[in-house]
């Protein structure tokens, strides 16, 4: 059983936890994911590291709800236990001394790219962070990269801060005013990532993304979460997740991502149910 | 003496109408009564000139005494027939469900020339029942001897490498991926074979050794081996042949289309059969094509039988060609599973949103056999021919895992991916052993058993001795 230490609101849907799990804070690195399995009828899902400390022994994630376990994750509080963390999982991001970065996060992935910024800056690079919400409530940890940051910009759907726009525009537009990149990665929604591969490829900018296909075990056993990159079938929990973008098929990874909509739909609508009744 | 009957004692089992529309066991086991009858068939045959053991003990991969537990069970001793039984094999109430008992003890079994063999299956199957319905019974704990052992897996070769450690006053700690222990006995071979339960009781069993089982250790991620080399006086890896195979044809990503392992998984580990009360699920069409004709295959179609669909086995070459157990084909038949044989697919066609629809598939014909002995299967042209179909599960076989060799680049494998070991299982690496799926590649449970064995023996040989030279490594 891993223990939540802690637990905060980063937006009206997301929170982020901090949960004990030395042996897994011991090895984490940016890029890599745990598999959490709330509790013995849950399902395996795969979360983001976005923090680690080993002294304290705990990892931090952050949750977006987007369907029964994130919501029911969301809904676990300070003290309680989840049954199941494995991790680290995935190949780390390759964290070098490029140049002048770009990291670009959407939506929840701007916790994802954190530990990313960090990295990077830690390794000698100018960090340009690019974050992207649709309001600006969803302007998540804004502070803490900004700490990481040589440059920070903003951009929101509704223009309520920054940018009024996608962020990949946002990107766009930086780079159209002559901002030079030698490597941009980008963590978000797929259509986010999609458009930003697609907005770095014609000035042939190295673009990384982190894939977020439907995984069971997260260990390379079943192929649930195969990808296309460059023409060839990965397994993106062990040959990923981070991948280049300018090869990856996104829209087999959209089709792929919708195989069990109608079972998610049933399983959150139960669910809803069975919190209205305990209410 | 009375005439011996010809066949076994039948076991009682749910008839196929029936077991299809539930979840559950198919064979019901024995009773005390039909045991004894059935115990009551066998010869008690010596060993033959120049053998060690009776023809049906050389049978058995790991040597269980079986003239002598059966005779116990002839005698209604069947406390003393489970304590012979453990005396070689950890997990009989498994075994005695899944081993291929036809090619191995049943197979050598005098009375089995004339006659039906001894169903030597069965009756180890009911005394392992017999012991677990009246509560395990734990050995005396032995005294610590101070020394660490790491078991990296807890399938079959792990389990029984851990019990007969612990048993020698090891302190072992076995490692596990996942978040239950049991390897393939809890991800792949299904419940209505295998049920969960039994493989939970082992699993106590083996814990009751006082093995510590830690789940959500991801060797070679969490820790690393040569981690793991600083804390333990020696390790056994048994981390099995998990990755699956894909055939690379056009549309193979299409949804719709699963490995075995995802199959499998979804429905054993996860329980998905019973989505939404838990909360993994599995969607599954009308028409399932399952692609293979081995055991994995066999167990993806009748599941997918109990999930109510048309289902079609499609295999390249003829059923006397199948690797898997005959039973299980048998039972696949009864279930209503239809074979295409002579047949694979070419390519898959999909829908506009992305779903599998259609499958095109080429015949075969027999050709001169192969390396392996069975006759090669040889593309008939223009024999192409499209079926509709909505779901496949793709049941061609599966590779040894790599994460621990690819993160122990001291640890030599072969070019199929397999560790490298010598008699003893001993690696090229010092006080590391390997055995079961890792080194074999596709087995069974009771090899993999044999190896965890094997190696403990071994591995208690090396730490107990004085001689510490480890194995001279070849090449
Ligand atoms: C490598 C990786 C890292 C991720 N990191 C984060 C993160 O840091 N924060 C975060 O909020 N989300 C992250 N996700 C996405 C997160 O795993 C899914 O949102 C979650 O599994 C949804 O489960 P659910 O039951 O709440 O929703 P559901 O209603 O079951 O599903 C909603 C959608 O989520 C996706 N999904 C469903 N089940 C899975 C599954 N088993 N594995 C992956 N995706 C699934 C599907 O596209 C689905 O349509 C990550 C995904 C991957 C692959
Ligand atoms: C569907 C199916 C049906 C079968 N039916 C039969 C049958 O009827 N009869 C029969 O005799 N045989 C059968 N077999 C074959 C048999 O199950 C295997 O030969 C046997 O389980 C191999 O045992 P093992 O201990 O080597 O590995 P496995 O059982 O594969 O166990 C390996 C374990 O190691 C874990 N692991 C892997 N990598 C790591 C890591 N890096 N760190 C930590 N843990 C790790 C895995 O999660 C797994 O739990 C079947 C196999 C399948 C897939
Ligand atoms: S999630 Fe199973 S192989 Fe990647």
């Amino acid at each position: 059983m891993y223990r939540i230490v802690k637990k905060e609101d980063l937006a009206p849907n997301i929170k982020k936890f901090e949960i004990y799990a030395p042996l897994i804070a011991k090895k984490a690195k940016p890029g890599q994911f745990v598999m959490i399995r709330i509790d013995e009828k849950g399902e395996r899902i795969p979360l983001t590291l976005v923090d680690a400390s080993p002294e304290k022994g705990t990892i931090t994630i952050a949750v977006l709800e987007a369907g029964k376990t994130t919501k029911k994750l969301n809904s676990m509080k300070e003290g309680d236990c989840i049954a199941n963390v494995a991790g680290p999982l995935g190949i780390p991001a390759e964290i070098a001394h490029y140049g002048r970065v770009a990291c670009v996060g959407g939506g929840v992935g701007i916790a994802c790219i954190y530990p990313e910024v960090k990295a990077f800056k830690k390794a000698g690079n100018y960090v340009v962070s690019i974050l992207g919400a649709r309001t600006k409530e969803g302007l998540i940890l804004k502070n803490e990269i900004k700490e990481f940051s040589d440059e920070l910009y903003v951009a929101t759907d509704d223009g309520s801060e920054g940018f009024h726009g996608f962020v990949h525009l946002l990107l766009k537009k930086l780079i159209e005013e002559g901002k030079k990149f030698d490597l941009v990665v980008a963590v978000g929604p797929v259509p986010m990532m999609k458009a930003v591969a697609g907005t770095t490829k014609p000035h042939g900018i190295k673009t990384i993304v982190s894939l977020n296909p439907i995984m069971v075990d997260g260990t390379g056993m079943c192929g649930s979460c195969r990808v296309e990159v460059g023409g060839k079938t990965k397994f993106a929990c062990v040959d990923g997740p981070e991948f280049d973008a300018h090869q990856i098929d996104f829209d087999l990874l959209m089709i792929r991502n919708k195989r069990f909509v109608e079972e998610e739909c049933l399983a959150l609508n139960e669910y809803d149910k069975s919190c209205a009744c305990q209410r | 003496m009375a005439k011996i009957r010809e066949k076994k004692v039948p076991m009682p089992e749910q008839p196929p109408e029936e077991r299809i529309k539930n979840f559950k066991e198919v064979p019901l086991g024995y009773t005390p009564e039909m045991a004894m009858e059935e115990a009551s068939r066998c010869l008690q045959c010596k060993p033959r000139k120049g053998k060690e053991f009776p023809p049906c003990v050389e049978g058995c991969p790991v040597n269980v005494d079986i003239p002598g537990f059966i005779k116990a069970i002839k005698e209604g001793r069947f406390d003393d027939a489970i304590r012979i039984i453990k005396d070689k094999n950890s997990l009989p109430a498994i075994t005695g469900r899944v081993c291929p008992y036809e090619n191995q003890c049943e197979g050598a079994c005098t009375l089995g020339k004339k006659n039906e063999p001894v169903g030597i299956g069965r009756l180890e199957r009911f005394a392992a029942d017999y012991e677990r319905t009246r509560g395990l019974i734990i050995p005396e704990k032995p005294t610590p001897n101070g020394k660490k052992v790491a078991i990296i897996g807890s399938g079959p070769a792990g389990l029984t490498a851990a019990a007969d450690l612990a048993k020698k006053g090891y302190d072992v700690t076995v490692f596990e991926a996942l978040h239950e222990a049991g390897g393939v006995l809890v991800y792949g071979i299904p419940e209505f074979r295998l049920p969960k339960e039994i493989v939970k009781a082992e699993v106590e069993y083996i814990r009751s050794l006082g093995v510590k089982i830690m789940t959500d250790v991801v060797v070679g991620k969490t820790v690393t081996l040569e981690e793991l080399l600083k804390e333990y006086d020696a390790i056994f890896i048994g981390t099995g042949a998990g990755l699956p195979n894909f055939m690379n044809i056009p549309g193979e990503n299409l949804n719709g289309i699963y490995s075995a392992n995802e199959f499998l998984t979804r429905l054993n580990l996860m329980r998905a059969y019973d989505f939404p009360n838990y909360d993994t699920p599995i969607k599954v069409g009308e028409r399932v094509a399952v692609i293979g004709g081995g055991n994995v295959a066999m167990d993806c179609a009748r599941w997918a039988r109990r999930l109510g669909k048309k289902v079609y086995i499609v295999y390249r070459r003829t059923e006397a060609e199948m690797p898997a157990r005959k039973e299980e084909i048998e039972r696949a038949k009864e279930e209503g599973v239809e074979f295409l044989l002579l047949t694979a697919p070419t390519r898959y066609i999909g829908n506009e949103k992305g779903w599998v629809k259609q499958m095109e598939c080429i015949k075969f014909e027999l050709g001169e056999p192969d390396a392996s002995g069975r006759r090669r299967p040889v593309p008939i042209k223009g024999s192409e021919f499209i079926m509709d179909i909505d779901t496949v599960v793709v049941a061609i076989g599966q590779s040894p895992n790599p994460l621990v060799p690819q993160t122990t680049p001291r640890l030599k494998t072969t070019k199929w991916g397999t560790i490298e070991v010598d008699e003893e299982l001993r690696t090229s690496l010092e006080k590391v052993w390997a055995g079961g799926d890792i080194v074999r590649g596709d087995s069974t449970v009771i090899l993999a058993m044999g190896d965890g064995r094997k190696a403990s023996l071994s591995i208690d040989k090396y730490l107990s001795g004085n001689d510490k030279t480890w194995r001279t490594v070849t090449q």
